[in-house]
């Protein structure tokens, strides 16, 4: 492609329509934004897990001291066991819905453009005004929901994973109706021939041709929900009592609630490395590195 | 696409240039020694409006022209001034005065030589001596030294009951912790939900304790904690101030579902109001609070009392817990310090007292005892006045009175022992880990 570009644009270096692959200083704005508003952060956050401070003058290197204080902390281990199964279940409960959703919404029944697109609005709404939204819902006295269900340790649990699902299936909706789409008619015409009916075609084609679909939309959710913190602070606040507080919201009550700027680094640091370590392995594991195209003829 | 990549560059320059001239003007205001202005930070809430006419009012006085500096307000949005605070004031540009609960919330300040001293000034000053309830002062001050001038209305915790639903059961306002456990009995049997408790936000449960340590064990118990010595958690008071909150909870005097219900949201002072709650121990704020979405349950229904003795305990029954004021607090590098003590007098004055009044505010300078008759709520705002004008001793609230890596932990703790996850004993000990 680029070969046969170089040849017609030959002899003309201005004016008239450029195409082709840019050149390095086009990658310039996207390496120095993420430069400045990623890595350098990370790297300040990995030097202040070794350091003291409060905010107020100059951070005291302490050693090992954070680190040692995070593997030892009894919250950590039940945070971790948080983050795992609020991960997990949020996965399981958003990857069926919109599965279910997607591929409906890949058809063309009357009005699925009109029920998906207001499928779609959740979405759009900030997690804070959804979560004031729910914690209004939830009100033992007045709510829609009259029972103690935050003040529970499954049912602020389940609070989480439903509000959090309400937010970003539309989201995965969305990815799993493009990755129907891109099924080819073809398989579904062979599979009509051989007397398949719509159960069996869901299960033989629909479901294995969106493999690759759902490694990307299982590895924003589980990165996601590691990250998943507005919720937890307006609904729960990590409680009843520490029950739901999942290790973003222990690095923000660190930081921004005790002003101990290094053990949150060292929790910002764990987190981080976590989070990487798991979308490599989730990547390796579903081969999306080395994916082939299942489009027809590429 | 070329010109939309050249339009882009220009916008991010812009920027670039923007954000250099914003921080070299700050870092302008940091230095310099007489004259000049003062930046002052001030929680952004709703009252902060009575703030922002005082330093207009202030800039055109001939005091601020006599200080050759003028104030420059800053309002940051209320739901997260103490991190902006911390941040802002680890920064070379530090506001010169800023807002703050006295305590622990300027401990860490004072420990970093941040903050300036200002007793002496205080003391020999005409206007600012004297010029504020003691109780209110000895609040915003730390080991002894004054740090704070009292700049908005008192908040002192209260025990507001419905009136109404009192006298239709027959009942009086307890004055002893036996009277109100009679109370409690008898409300249940109604099936009236005793006390609305706004549980989710946590906060609204700390109440209960600090009240309960006070009237058991007096004020001092907390006064030792707040030194910031966790082994004085261990104090017996502590235990049976957590035993007596249980014995509470269990006995379904917030009703069963608690934890679910927001202070923050008006849940709880909707079930107050809707008479499914009889009391509401809650912070003065709560009448306002009322006046404003239940205007005739406000007027008709509500009463306030003293939180009760507790038998055999040594509390004073004057004793409050809650926020004696919000103090302005000086820089120790001000840039211009006569134009912060001058704007920092304007607080003990007549014109800024009459203007917290008109608020609904109580303020704490000893001129407002003669000036309440104006307030919206007279009956009210005399009640609060007098109630810290008599007190013994005034707790400032423990989240905002111990230090900040002891504040969110002992939250936790409060949470856990309200949600039954912990016992009383478990309560004691979970305290006495604090670091």
């Amino acid at each position: 492609m680029s070969s046969s570009v170089t040849t017609r644009t030959k002899g003309r270096t201005r004016g008239g329509v450029r195409t082709g692959r840019p050149n390095a200083a086009w990658v310039l704005p996207g390496v120095l934004f993420f430069a400045f508003f990623a890595v350098a952060p990370m790297v300040l956050a990995f030097y202040l897990s070794f350091t003291k401070w409060n905010g107020l003058g100059d951070p005291q290197p302490v050693g090992l001291a954070n680190w040692d204080k995070l593997i030892h902390d009894p919250r950590l281990t039940q945070s971790l066991t948080v983050t795992v199964l609020l991960s997990v279940v949020s996965w399981a409960f958003q990857t069926v819905v919109s599965v279910l959703l997607g591929v409906w919404a890949a058809g063309r029944q009357r009005n699925r453009a009109v029920l998906s697109a207001i499928f779609f609005v959740p979405f759009l709404l900030s997690s804070t005004a959804i979560s004031l939204l729910f914690y209004a819902l939830l009100d033992p006295n007045f709510g829609i929901i009259r029972g103690d269900t935050l003040g529970s340790t499954s049912g602020a649990f389940l609070a989480l994973v439903f509000v959090g699902g309400w937010q970003f299936i539309p989201f995965h909706t969305l990815i799993y109706q493009g990755g129907a789409r891109q099924i080819p008619e073809v398989l579904y015409q062979a599979a009509m021939m051989d007397g398949a009916g719509r159960y069996r075609q869901f299960i033989s084609i629909t479901l294995p041709q969106l493999r690759n679909t759902a490694t990307t939309s299982t590895v924003l959710m589980i990165v996601g929900s590691l990250t998943y913190f507005e919720t937890v602070l307006i609904l729960t606040q990590g409680g009843p009592g520490t029950d739901t507080a999942i290790l973003p919201y222990l690095m923000y009550e660190a930081g921004f609630k005790s002003y101990d700027f290094g053990y949150a680094s060292a929790i910002a640091t764990f987190l981080v490395v976590a989070a990487t370590a798991l979308s490599l392995v989730l990547v390796k594991l579903s081969g999306f590195g080395t994916m082939r195209s299942t489009r027809e003829g590429m | 696409m070329e010109s939309y990549s050249r339009r882009w560059f220009l916008g991010a320059g812009a920027t670039l240039v923007t954000a250099a001239g914003l921080t070299a003007c700050g870092s302008g205001s940091g230095s310099g020694g007489s004259g000049g202005d003062v930046t002052a930070l001030v929680y952004g809430d709703d009252a902060a409006k009575i703030q922002t006419a005082q330093v207009k009012r202030f800039n055109a006085s001939a005091a601020a022209k006599k200080a050759n500096g003028a104030i420059k307000l800053q309002k940051i949005p209320a739901s997260d001034y103490p991190a902006k605070l911390r941040t802002a004031m680890g920064s070379p540009n530090a506001p010169d005065v800023f807002f703050n609960w006295g305590g622990g919330s300027i401990l860490a300040y004072q420990e970093a030589d941040q903050l300036l001293d200002l007793t002496d000034t205080i003391k020999s000053d005409a206007v600012l001596k004297d010029a504020f309830l003691p109780t209110v002062m000895a609040a915003g001050s730390l080991q002894g030294k004054m740090y704070g001038i009292p700049m908005r209305g008192t908040q002192p915790v209260i025990l507001f009951y419905n009136k109404t639903l009192f006298a239709e059961h027959k009942l009086q306002p307890p004055t002893t912790w036996d009277q109100l456990l009679d109370i409690n009995a008898k409300l249940k049997k109604a099936k009236i939900t005793p006390f609305a408790l706004g549980g989710a936000d946590i906060w609204p449960e700390l109440m209960w304790l600090e009240y309960l340590l006070d009237r058991i064990g007096g004020p001092q118990v907390f006064a030792k904690i707040q030194e910031g010595d966790a082994s004085a958690w261990g104090d017996p008071a502590v235990l049976k101030a957590a035993q007596a909150a249980k014995e509470l909870i269990d006995g379904g005097a917030f009703g069963k579902s608690f934890s679910s219900v927001s202070y923050n949201n008006h849940g709880a002072s909707a079930a107050f109001a809707k008479r499914k709650a009889a009391m509401h121990l809650m912070g003065s704020w709560e009448f306002s609070t009322l006046l404003g979405i239940f205007p005739d349950f406000a007027k008709k229904d509500v009463g306030w009392c003293s939180f009760p003795t507790y038998d055999g305990g040594s509390g004073d029954i004057r004793n409050i817990v809650g926020n004696p004021n919000n103090y302005w607090s000086v820089n120790a590098r001000v840039s211009n310090k006569d134009a912060a003590i001058a704007f920092l007098r304007d607080c003990a004055s007549k014109t800024y007292t009459q203007a917290l009044i008109d608020n609904g505010d109580v303020p704490t300078t000893t001129i407002a005892e003669n000036m309440l008759g104006s307030a919206p709520n007279p009956t009210f705002a005399k009640y609060q006045y007098q109630m810290v004008q008599n007190a013994p001793a005034f707790t400032l609230s423990w989240d905002q009175a111990v230090k900040p890596s002891w504040s969110q932990p002992m939250l936790t703790e409060i949470s856990k022992l309200f949600v039954g996850k912990s016992s009383p004993e478990q309560f004691v000990s979970g305290l006495k880990g604090l670091k």
